[in-house]
């Protein structure tokens, strides 16, 4: 019985050791696979380890905001509730858009955009589904989360704009960039992301941009982010800080009313732009939530075009505006001196053409200061005449019109002051009586009235300077605030002071064109009238005695002008008025210019310090 | 002889079975154990609820468990192999007619409030019972293929019934056990030969007849990349999360996948993996090196012993050990398919702590009572 015991007893023995000893091995054989895994392939399960953690997501920086002059935000970002679809975190797309469009609906329309931005964009960025959400529907789409994989509600920012109506054609607008506009910016790849597309918003559009930020997120298998494990802060878009005064322009644009006009008012000693109307405007915040069809048709169809900038791309023919610019051609080529006497019998026969003064009768003898005064169009058609187009043409280019200016918003149209060459490349010859009209600033010539406040401005100073609005980027001053920033125009100072005498005379001596202009305090405004036609007036209607503008269909009828600046003696402020078929500028425009002038000298925005309340201003006049 | 045996009868007192018991080995268990807590403590995202309480609780009562039944005579738990055998076909049965289903793999019974997987119980059955009967085995009998027939036969009513739950690692994990018992009573080489040579033939048969879900498992076994985000989805993570450890570990609770939730059932399965990440191969290995410490201490208490029936029960308990081991080890590394099997003192996981202590319970009377005397050894 023990034999058999030990004899059982020592086959145990055996076979459990070599049991023990086999589990031992394979236990050592995994020991040695996890070395492999470990230690050999380690680096390479290391890297899928923080892929499978690690998610980097762009914060997208706030675009900057769009001061007034005294820091009234004109355009900022209002946080905007959206929905959005990250594609890598759903299996299925469509059934988390179907689910989504159960609880939110989509239109076809945006169906269609989604589908366009998935069919784009990478699987890790995710794609708008839809914007401006309510509290209501944030709240449904919280609740139903578990049915909408890769959905996630988020904060973004829209574009708000605190003025809309009032500043549509200076500030833009901004809208989802296209293809064009993908240029390597990181940023534009973000969903929501806005660029400008017009007025300030494009113009500095990258310095409002902002540089976006980086969040390295650790996220959990299901997408749920757990926490963040550094964040590369973004630079905010900068502040971009106007010349301009809100208050001002709101003003004008009330004084201007319903007529179909523009203003532009620079501080003529830096070509600040202190206010720039075009009305009738528009509301630009109904792009953003889309122009319905009737609203479409009632801004296209109106005669008033109120989606242009008229103050930029309206172009007129400048009329006697432009006298003080044959005047200064004229004094700087030396074919008139300021005390030649040139007669006006009323007319001006070349050929067989003749050339009517506005005064049928005539002004008789007179020097340049009494011709500015009384505007007479035969002593300029001679001065025109004695001093030929290409100088003429050559000193308005001087003064601003007709050639490109260094105005910071995007659109601005030239217009043209002739010369012979642009005549003679169209294949005409180019005719003296084209001359003899270039005089009283009509024919070919055509400028804006941005143009023509530059015009006042440099007459005024004697200094190049440019219109322009940006006073500060990031609150920095920016370059063109102080006078000596400008260059000097380089037309001798005693022709300049001719000339202002006449626009001074215009507005404040008996007789002169403009009486309607005269500001009422101590203060003294010098300038110009000038009424564009816009059809020509045949001899047979000027001869019959009872042509009379104002019975001409409102589309026919010329449009009234007016350049000023003031005060006379210090010149602070330009201006140019347009009042498109306002008959004579005289008028209709010198009145409006006189307004203006005396608001901008009441509120004198120029003298006052960044951010100080207009009430200042007001109790001090 | 004689002398001897009643003089070491005589000192089984209960301090002398006190005495008795492996210490040691204890000590190696209560390492497990707290290794098992650590884990669980960083499971639970570095807080000892859910888990890790819990799970110290339960070790402290199957310590108390297992130490009062060291001290049971092994000649008495002998009586009952049987009992214990048809114990737990029974709870087979009854979880097959009215258990609960959980994770579409394990059965469970509901037992006022606490869940018991009668497979596990079912193995500690097994053991008790194979050893029951090769203890009366003689090494002619051993030779004698009829006299294999009934124990063959206990092994395959409770495969079949594991099978059916359906629960193919556990069956596949008896069927091991129930071959590595009747090697340790000394059945013939060339039986063994006999059956595991077609075995590939019938893994052919039988892969036509399993489940959908155990045939995906296999086959995203065979290649885990096929399916990223399906079935492969756990493997491919518990690599990821093993190997981004590397040598020395991510630190303590420093682990990314675990914690993140991309490790599926950190805290039972996929334990290891943690242990892995966190501690790196060397954490692993240190880890390894106390599981096989405990195996050779179990096989050591069967060496010790001097009947069949404590050779064999420590044997069989010994080889269960290293089952759980090896297939939970294997599967986290992807070298085996997943089975739903726990490490064991250190997954979470009331069941297979208590039937683990109970079995080291009946463990340590083997050891205490390695000494006595069968009344009923040799009965031909």
């Amino acid at each position: 019985m023990i034999r058999r015991e030990i004899n059982r007893g020592s086959v145990f023995t055996r076979r459990a050791l070599l049991v023990g000893g086999a589990q031992t091995l394979l236990l050592g054989g995994l020991a040695a696979r996890l070395r492999q895994v470990q230690v050999q392939e380690g680096d390479h399960y290391a890297t899928m380890a923080e892929d499978n953690r690690v998610s980097a997501r762009m914060i997208a920086p706030q675009r900057g905001r769009i001061l007034d002059r005294f820091g009234i935000v004109l355009a900022g970002s209002l946080i905007n509730w959206r929905a959005l679809l990250i594609t890598e975190q759903t299996i299925d797309v469509r059934r988390s858009l179907d689910n989504f469009s159960a609880i939110v609906p989509l239109t076809d329309a945006e169906r269609a955009r989604i589908e366009r931005d998935l069919h784009h964009g990478k699987s890790f960025i995710p794609v708008l589904v839809k914007e401006y959400l309510s509290r209501d529907a944030m709240t449904r789409i919280e609740v139903n989360g578990p049915d909408l994989p890769g959905i996630t509600v988020d904060a973004g920012t829209s574009r708000t704009y605190n003025y809309p109506y009032d500043l549509a054609h200076i500030l833009g607008y901004v809208a989802p960039p296209n293809e064009s506009d993908m240029t390597g910016d990181p940023l534009m790849e973000l969903p929501g992301v806005k660029v400008g597309r017009a007025g300030i918003e494009k113009f500095h559009d990258l310095a409002l941009r902002g540089r976006p930020g980086v969040v390295h997120l650790e996220i959990n298998a299901v997408g749920r982010v757990i926490r963040e494990l550094d964040r590369a802060d973004g630079v905010n878009g900068d502040d971009i800080g106007l010349s301009f005064d809100l208050e001002l322009q709101q003003a004008i644009q009330k004084r201007l009313g319903d007529d179909a006009a523009s203003a532009v008012v620079l501080d003529c000693r830096n070509g600040e732009i202190m206010a720039m109307v075009s009305n009738p405007s528009y509301d630009p915040s109904l792009f953003a939530t889309g122009v319905s069809q009737a609203q479409w048709k009632e801004w296209t169809k109106d005669r008033r075009t109120p989606l242009i900038n008229k103050a930029t791309s309206g172009l007129y023919a400048p009329g006697s505006t432009f006298k003080m610019a044959v005047a200064l051609a004229g004094l700087d080529a030396r074919t008139i001196s300021v005390h030649d006497r040139l007669s006006c019998p009323g007319h001006l026969d070349l050929g067989n053409s003749r050339f009517h003064c506005w005064n049928k009768s005539g002004h008789g003898p007179l020097d340049l200061h009494q011709a500015l005064k009384y505007s007479c169009d035969v002593y300029f058609y001679q001065v025109a005449l004695r001093t030929g187009i290409d100088r003429i043409s050559a000193m308005a280019h001087r003064l601003g019109m007709g050639t490109e200016l260094d105005i910071d918003i995007p659109g601005q149209r030239i217009g043209q002051v002739p010369t012979k060459d642009w005549r003679v490349s169209k294949g005409h010859p180019w005719q003296l009586g084209d001359t003899v009209v270039s005089g009283i600033g009509q024919g070919y010539i055509i400028v804006s009235p941005l143009q023509l406040a530059t015009y006042a401005a440099r007459v005024a100073t004697g200094r190049a300077v440019q219109p322009h609005f940006t006073r500060r980027i990031a609150g920095a001053m920016q370059p063109g605030s102080q006078p000596d920033d400008w260059p000097d125009l380089g037309v001798p100072d005693p022709m300049l002071q001719a000339v202002r005498g006449g626009m001074f005379a215009v507005v404040n001596e008996p007789g002169g064109t403009a009486p309607k202009a005269r500001l009422a305090g101590p203060l003294q405004l010098a300038g110009k009238t000038g009424s564009s036609q816009v059809r020509r007036v045949s001899r047979q209607q000027r001869e019959s005695g009872t042509f009379d503008s104002k019975n001409l269909p409102w589309e026919f009828r010329p449009h009234a002008l007016f350049v000023a600046y003031a005060p006379y003696d210090q010149p602070k402020y330009a201006l140019s008025v347009v009042v498109e078929h306002g008959n004579a500028g005289g008028a209709a425009a010198a009145p409006l210019a006189r307004d203006i002038m005396t608001d901008v000298l009441r509120r004198d925005p120029a003298s006052r310090q960044d951010g100080e309340p207009a009430q200042v201003a007001e109790a001090k006049s | 002889m004689i002398e001897r045996r009643l003089w070491r009868e005589s000192s089984h007192d209960l301090t002398g079975k006190i005495f008795r018991i492996n210490w040691l080995f204890v000590i190696l268990l209560c390492g497990l154990a707290t290794v098992g807590y650590i884990a669980l403590y960083s499971a639970a995202g570095g807080s000892p609820e859910p888990y890790a309480t819990r799970h110290i609780e339960r070790f402290a009562f199957g310590l108390l468990l297992m130490v009062c039944i060291a001290l049971v005579d092994i000649r008495f738990i002998a009586r009952f192999s049987w009992v214990a055998y048809a114990l737990g076909v029974a709870l087979l049965v009854l979880v097959l007619k009215i258990g609960h289903v959980g994770k579409g793999a394990q059965r469970w019974l509901d037992l006022g409030g606490q869940q018991i997987q009668p497979s596990e119980l079912m193995k500690l059955g097994l053991i008790l019972a194979l050893a029951a009967w090769f203890h009366r085995a003689t090494w002619e009998r051993m030779g004698n293929p009829l006299f294999l027939l009934p124990p063959l036969i206990a092994i395959l009513i409770p495969v079949g019934l594991i099978l059916k739950e359906p629960n193919l690692g556990t069956a596949m994990i008896t069927v091991m056990l129930g071959g590595a018992m009747f090697f340790a009573a000394g059945v013939r080489w060339w039986k063994f030969a006999l059956v595991v040579i077609p075995v590939p033939f019938a893994a052919r048969f039988v892969y036509q007849h399993l489940h959908e879900y155990q045939r995906a498992r296999i086959d995203t076994f065979m290649n885990p990349e096929s399916d990223p985000l399906g079935a492969g989805y756990n493997i491919i993570q518990s690599k990821i999360a093993l190997g981004s450890g590397g040598l020395w570990g991510k630190g303590y609770l420093q682990g990314t996948q675990g914690h993140l939730d991309f490790l599926p059932e950190k805290q039972t399965d996929f334990i290891f993996t943690m242990i892995g990440e966190e501690f790196g191969l060397v954490g692993a290995i240190a880890v390894m090196t106390l599981l096989v410490l405990i195996i050779w201490a179990a096989l050591l208490v069967g060496l010790r012993c001097k009947h069949q029936y404590g050779r064999l029960v420590a044997f069989g308990i010994a080889c269960n050990f290293f089952f759980y081991c090896f297939v939970n080890i294997a599967m986290v590394m992807g070298v085996i398919p997943v089975g739903g099997v726990p490490l064991p003192l250190i997954s979470h996981g009331g069941s297979a702590m208590i039937t683990m202590m109970v079995a080291f319970g009946i463990l340590m009377s083997v050891q205490v009572h390695r000494d006595v005397e069968f009344p009923n050894t040799d009965r031909d």
